[in-house]
């Protein structure tokens, strides 16, 4: 029976399902490969563990095609669920991976939009979940197959006709097993999702005898915790480069903790930190039996020989204060701006990482360059000489100004190589002053002569200080 | 009116307040502008280290604060060790802090996002002490907030500049509430220097020390920053009383 299919087949016409003598018959010279579960697990385990590493503290495979991430609190690291599922579809496909995803507000939920929700990325609000679930076929709720058609030959196709009956009778009839992946789904049932645990993880845990919850407490046991684990790096010649702390509630909850650090670090008190930063993102609930640290990534960090103030001044060290905004508001929204080689402007600068090692260069450009670029050039209406005299006046956002003095043209070639409607797209750059002594940065798109240039129109790009 | 006392006993009085006021061992130390005439408005003589000040744009340059960026700019590029700049909103074009001296290995650029955050990763920066400066573009700050940030630079030494950048130019009239940093500055364009030929010469500035704790307000006209950061006088003044006499309108009006 044919199990899994790629692209080329399935426009073949083959389905999931048929007979494998039949699919033979139907399409001659067709590949066909034995199923392998056990290596297909091994391969969801290993996706899980880069999900892991890469995404956020709770990841676990769903077997046997699906992977199940709990997002909470690591989604505004990766710029918002939105961005996370499209950076995560795009991850996947990159190593020829197709996939479903979907952010719901359970992991009944997702699983469900996931296969059976109308687009391949979903996120569904919060609020939405419950409704836009009744929708679904009932094989959405992960319930044994016999039971889904059991429940079709009873005439329920839809969740919505499910959840609309009395409870009584049907679960005398399909057991409990029914309504608990109904509750589960819909949010109302919880289920724990036990996070995938690579062998040779660097971790050490605590069981507490009575449940603890005051923040005081919660403290000092991440102290206690991270001078256990660092102990154990320093051992094994490691630091950190992220670490999970996991909570486990009394009522069968997992909360988590993820920080990450710029450079290996080993430091107890910076990582005690780090982590003490999190906690009121933490809801201890009734109660926390048991903390897990983990060090998820951690690199080799040897000793190294302290700069003497003889020969230099030592620079400050400034990576725990990277870790600690990167922590507090994103990764990708610290950075350091390099010059890249461009003539473009808004192409002129690229972002690197706020630890990377110096660059010592700067922008080679000898004109001046306005303090502020607008996000996207503005269109101005003007009053200018072609082809290459600045504009007498222009008027901006309502506002007319009369130019005192000019500089230019500074001529910008399209990058060519980049796309070819660049090929011949010509901007002509002018610092203008107006009367107040205003300093504007404007363009003309094309070279004033040629229509295939531009559309000599005049665009405002940036304001000078 | 004379500008400057200098009997002892108000010199005694001045260094007392100044043992009261500055709780930390960082002392007095400042910023010299290389300016005479600047300088000389500013106690100490230069923009004080460990300390919170504050700079705004004049008239359309509320919204946009690209001349008070570089003026922050200049201020930090003659500093030493990293800056951390602080973004509301992401349209700082690095190129042009590079030109006026501040090189783009020495900053690390936080987009925050929303004001609350602009302020917590000020203050997180400021109270750490490795930086060389800390520069943030705020709209509102609170006399609670600019206090929080006043004694985090104080603590550590490191100079912290708000950028007070407004969403709209009415609500610029924010700038008189009371804060506690220890300079205000407006910084308003005026039209470059004249060049002899067509084109735009060194851009100008008026610069209005509006608030200085322990020194009097002033105003005068400069050129920008140049390529190291520092400002200047502008020829036909330099040796002139022009800018005497902006000062007394000033302190006339």
């Amino acid at each position: 029976m044919v199990l899994a299919l790629n692209t080329a087949a399935r426009s073949a016409g083959l389905r999931i399902g048929m007979p494998a003598a039949k699919v033979q018959a139907l399409v001659p010279g067709l590949i066909l490969r034995d199923a392998d579960p056990a290596a297909d697990a091994k391969a969801l385990d290993r996706l899980a563990l880069w999900a892991l590493q890469r995404y956020a503290p709770i990841a676990a495979a769903d077997p046997p095609d699906g992977l199940v991430i709990d997002a909470t609190g690591a989604a505004h690291l990766h710029g918002g669920e939105d961005a996370l599922l499209k950076g995560l579809v795009a991850r996947l496909a990159a190593s020829g991976i197709v996939a479903r995803v979907a952010i719901a507000n359970s992991w009944g939920a997702a699983y469900a939009f996931a296969r059976y929700g109308a687009q391949a990325t979903l996120v569904i609000p919060a609020g939405d979940s419950a409704k836009t679930l009744l929708d679904l076929p009932i094989a959405a709720l992960r319930l044994p197959k016999t039971m889904v058609e059991d429940l079709s030959v009873l005439g329920f196709a839809r969740i919505g006709e499910l959840a609309a009956k009395p409870r009584a009778p049907l679960a005398l009839r399909f057991g409990p097993q029914l309504y608990r992946r109904l509750d589960q789904a819909m949010g109302r049932l919880r289920e724990p999702i036990d996070p995938v645990r690579p062998p040779g993880l660097i971790e050490v845990r605590r069981v507490f005898a009575e449940p603890i919850g005051a923040p005081e407490t919660i403290t000092r046991y991440i102290g206690k915790l991270t001078s256990q684990l660092c102990e154990i790096l320093e051992a094994k010649g490691h630091g950190a480069r992220q670490l999970d702390l996991l909570f486990h509630r009394v009522d069968n909850r997992i909360e988590a903790v993820r920080i990450g650090t710029a450079r290996p670090v080993r430091d107890g008190k910076r990582l005690t930190r780090l982590l003490c930063d999190k906690i009121e993102t933490i809801d201890p609930g009734f109660g926390i039996e048991i903390m897990r640290l983990a060090a998820t990534l951690a690199e080799p960090l040897a000793p190294k020989q302290m700069v003497s103030s003889l020969t230099e001044e030592p620079e400050a060290e400034i990576s725990h204060l990277i870790d600690t905004l990167a922590n507090r508001i994103g990764e990708q929204r610290l950075y350091r701006c390099a010059p890249l080689a461009s003539d473009v402007p808004e192409r002129s600068v690229q972002k690197i990482a706020p630890a990377a090692p110096d660059i010592g260069e700067t922008w080679s450009d000898p004109w001046p360059r306005p303090a502020r670029l607008l996000p996207r050039p503005e269109s101005i209406e003007t009053l200018a000489l072609l082809p290459d005299h600045p504009p007498v006046t222009f008027t901006w956002r309502g506002i007319r100004r009369r130019v005192t003095s000019a500089d230019g043209p500074e001529r910008v070639f399209g990058e060519w190589w980049k796309q070819d409607a660049e090929l011949i797209a010509v901007r002509d750059y002018f610092r203008v002053e107006d009367e107040a002594g205003e300093r504007f940065w404007i363009y003309r798109s094309g070279d004033g002569e040629d229509a295939t240039t531009g559309s000599q129109r005049w665009f405002l790009h940036g304001i000078f200080g | 009116m004379s500008t400057f006392v200098t009997r002892p006993a108000v010199e005694e009085l001045r260094a007392r307040i100044r043992r009261l006021e500055s709780t930390a061992g960082h002392g007095r130390a400042v910023l010299p502008f290389g300016i005479k005439e600047l300088d000389r408005q500013l106690p100490g003589g230069g923009l004080a280290l460990g300390a919170l000040h504050e700079v705004a744009g004049g008239s359309n340059d509320t919204i946009h604060a690209a001349a008070a960026a570089l003026f922050a700019a200049g201020i930090t590029a003659r500093t030493k060790g990293k800056v951390l700049w602080c973004l509301a909103r992401p349209d700082l074009f690095a190129p042009a802090l590079a030109q006026a001296g501040l090189m783009p290995d020495r900053v690390i650029y936080v987009e925050a996002g929303d004001e609350k955050s602009v302020l917590i990763c000020f203050e997180e920066g400021l109270r750490h002490g490795g930086l060389g400066a800390v520069v943030a573009e705020v709209a509102h700050l609170s006399l609670t907030a600019s206090r929080r940030l006043q004694l985090a630079a104080e603590s550590s030494g490191t100079v912290g500049i708000a950028i007070r950048r407004w969403r709209q130019p009415t609500e610029a009239a924010d700038f008189g509430q009371p804060t506690a940093s220890v300079t205000r500055w407006r910084v308003s364009v005026l039209p470059a220097t004249p060049l002899p030929v067509p084109g735009v010469g060194r851009p100008r500035w008026r610069l209005e020390l509006i608030r200085c704790r322990a020194g009097e307000s002033a105003d005068f006209e400069v050129e920008a920053c140049d390529a190291k950061g520092r400002l200047a006088l502008p020829a036909k003044l330099a040796h002139g009383p022009a800018a005497k006499d902006i000062g007394r309108r000033h302190a006339a009006s």
